[in-house]
């Protein structure tokens, strides 16, 4: 093998060696997003819900203010009918969760907060776990991520004059149109006046499997037993700006707080994939369990800070949907939590209460 | 001298089988973190193809510190030797870390580490941001290099076939 090998291929072979190497490369550059132009990423929704205040390192880019909460779930017989997932085969399951305030600042004030939002996860006893988002509101705003983005999109300051461009608001509305219920929604709620009788809803559809097999749709809610009371808006000026920590922490003083899990259950032709629209009142509901909270403590250091409440994180008999803000959800919670953790790590998580 | 002429048909079904498994888990992870519809069904092949590949990377290893592998060309540069021996033993060392990375990210992160529908593997980490937020770049940062490494490799197994033709590629691609 010393003497020069005749056999030898001529070095211009270098050249679709180079060629196969390159366009690999190059595939993989574009699947992972690098070049090539691509809707709406995981990585843009983040970006946009940063856009929209100052930064708060270490904490949620979204629902950044809340408290966390401890308790247990109990189903109700009627729930093992409804899917073989272990949660509603156990007496009861622990619950760590937390209870939210909208928009990217963690110390907004309460009296502000129109929307407000409960995670949950459940562990059972076989490591199995159901992680959900819910939120007060009775439907989405948007049908699809890319409405909900451009919303978003449209809200943020314009560079020139520092207040968003009502044009492109107008622009987002003509081109997803499902948004003005939302704002219609927005616009008359009433708001409970604590956060023991706000009702929670999934919004997303889900899929329940039972022992047979059989697959239903449905969306839940976590209505409180606690009767609902309106805010009232003189009241709300002057509230403190804790004040649904305040509140909660004395309820919870006088005595355990509830809430019913309802399925809704979806009639044949209901919009499945479609969380901006609400299925009818009159569908068929059943109670699977109620959800017990005992305890709160404020989300600084405390055990819900570092979950991620990724509504795909779902236990066996229980599935996600197609409705694509679903999957969305799931993906861009996961940068959020991604980079809050990374600050965390690095020493880079704001510290301190208020501002 | 007592080498064979060619790898083990084990280390060859592994080698061939795994390049598959590791380069399909190569795209499906790029492709995942920035992918806003399928997301959960990418991760729900990623984590049972990383455990497969764990294991055969095990077995794998082993194969190969018992079976001496075939020796390079005599006249092979220094240069050149010294690249295959490093590429070949960052391959080995990334294809046993990735999926313990992945792993370990996932119980620091207090994700449930499933496996399939309703079978969770045990957390391997104690929940906690600080490894979460250490480990879970440093998951990214090394695909790429993983990545890249590949690319070399393969680079070098076509110089080795079509133009320095010396029975290199061979030794990989058939049996005695």
């Amino acid at each position: 093998m010393s003497t020069p090998n005749p056999r030898r291929g001529s070095p211009f072979l270098l050249l679709p060696i180079a060629l196969i190497v390159a366009v690999l490369a190059l595939l993989f550059a574009w699947v992972g997003g690098w070049i090539g132009n691509r809707n709406v990423t995981p990585q843009a929704m983040m970006n946009t819900a940063e856009a929209s205040g100052a930064p708060h390192p270490g904490f949620r880019r979204a629902h950044s203010k809340g408290i966390c909460i401890v308790g247990s779930f109990a189903p109700t017989p009627a729930a093992q009918t409804l899917s073989t997932a272990r949660v509603f085969a156990q007496a009861s399951t622990p619950v760590l969760g937390r209870f939210s305030n909208p928009g990217n600042d963690p110390y907004s004030p309460d009296n502000k907060a129109a929307v407000r939002g409960m995670a949950l996860q459940l562990k059972t006893d076989d490591g199995q776990e159901w992680r959900m988002a819910m939120n007060s509101f009775p439907f989405f705003a948007s049908s699809t991520p890319e409405g909900f983005q451009a919303m978003n999109a449209a809200k943020l300051p314009d560079p020139a004059t520092g207040k968003p461009d009502p044009e492109k608001m107008k622009a987002v509305l003509a081109r997803y149109p499902e948004i003005r219920n939302f704002m219609a929604w927005s616009k008359d709620a009433k708001t409970p006046d604590s956060l023991a009788n706000t009702r929670f809803n999934g919004v997303n559809a889900f899929r329940l499997t039972d022992a047979q097999g059989r697959e239903r749709a449905v969306r839940w809610s976590m209505r409180p037993h606690t009767p609902f009371v309106a805010a009232d808006p003189e009241q709300l000026k002057t509230a403190d700006r804790d004040y649904l920590a305040q509140d909660l922490d004395r309820r919870l003083a006088a005595g355990p707080l509830q809430w019913d899990m309802v399925m809704q259950f979806a009639a044949p032709g209901d919009p499945i994939e479609d969380p901006s629209k609400a299925w009818p009142d009159t569908r068929p509901e059943t109670i699977a369990g109620t959800l017990t909270l005992v305890r709160a403590e404020p989300q600084a250091n405390g055990p819900c800070r570092d979950l991620n409440f990724d509504p795909l994180i779902l236990p066996k008999g229980i599935a996600g949907t197609d409705d694509p803000v679903l999957h969305a959800r799931s993906a861009v919670y996961s940068v959020s939590f991604n980079r809050r953790e990374r600050e965390i790590s690095q020493g880079k998580a704001q510290t301190g209460s208020v501002r | 001298m007592n080498r064979p002429r060619h790898f083990n048909l084990l280390a060859r079904v592994l080698h061939w089988s795994m390049a598959v498994a590791i380069l399909a888990m190569l795209f499906v992870g790029a492709g995942m973190v920035v992918s806003l519809r399928h997301r959960d069904e990418l991760l729900d092949l990623h984590r049972p193809l990383g455990l497969a590949i764990l294991l055969l990377a095990i077995v794998r290893l082993a194969n190969r510190l018992r079976h001496a592998p075939p020796p390079l060309p005599a006249d092979l540069p220094r240069i050149q030797v010294l690249a295959a021996t490093a590429s070949h033993w960052l391959l080995y060392a990334l294809m046993l870390a990735m999926p313990l990375i992945g792993w370990a990210m996932l119980s620091a992160g207090g994700y449930p580490v499933v496996l399939v529908d309703g079978v969770n593997l045990p957390a391997i980490l104690p929940h906690s941001p600080v490894m979460y937020g250490m480990l879970r770049p440093l998951h990214g940062v090394l695909a790429y290099v993983l990545f890249f490494t590949i690319l070399a490799h393969l680079g070098a197994a076509l110089f080795h076939a079509w133009v320095r033709r010396d029975g290199v590629f061979g030794q990989m691609a058939k049996g005695d």
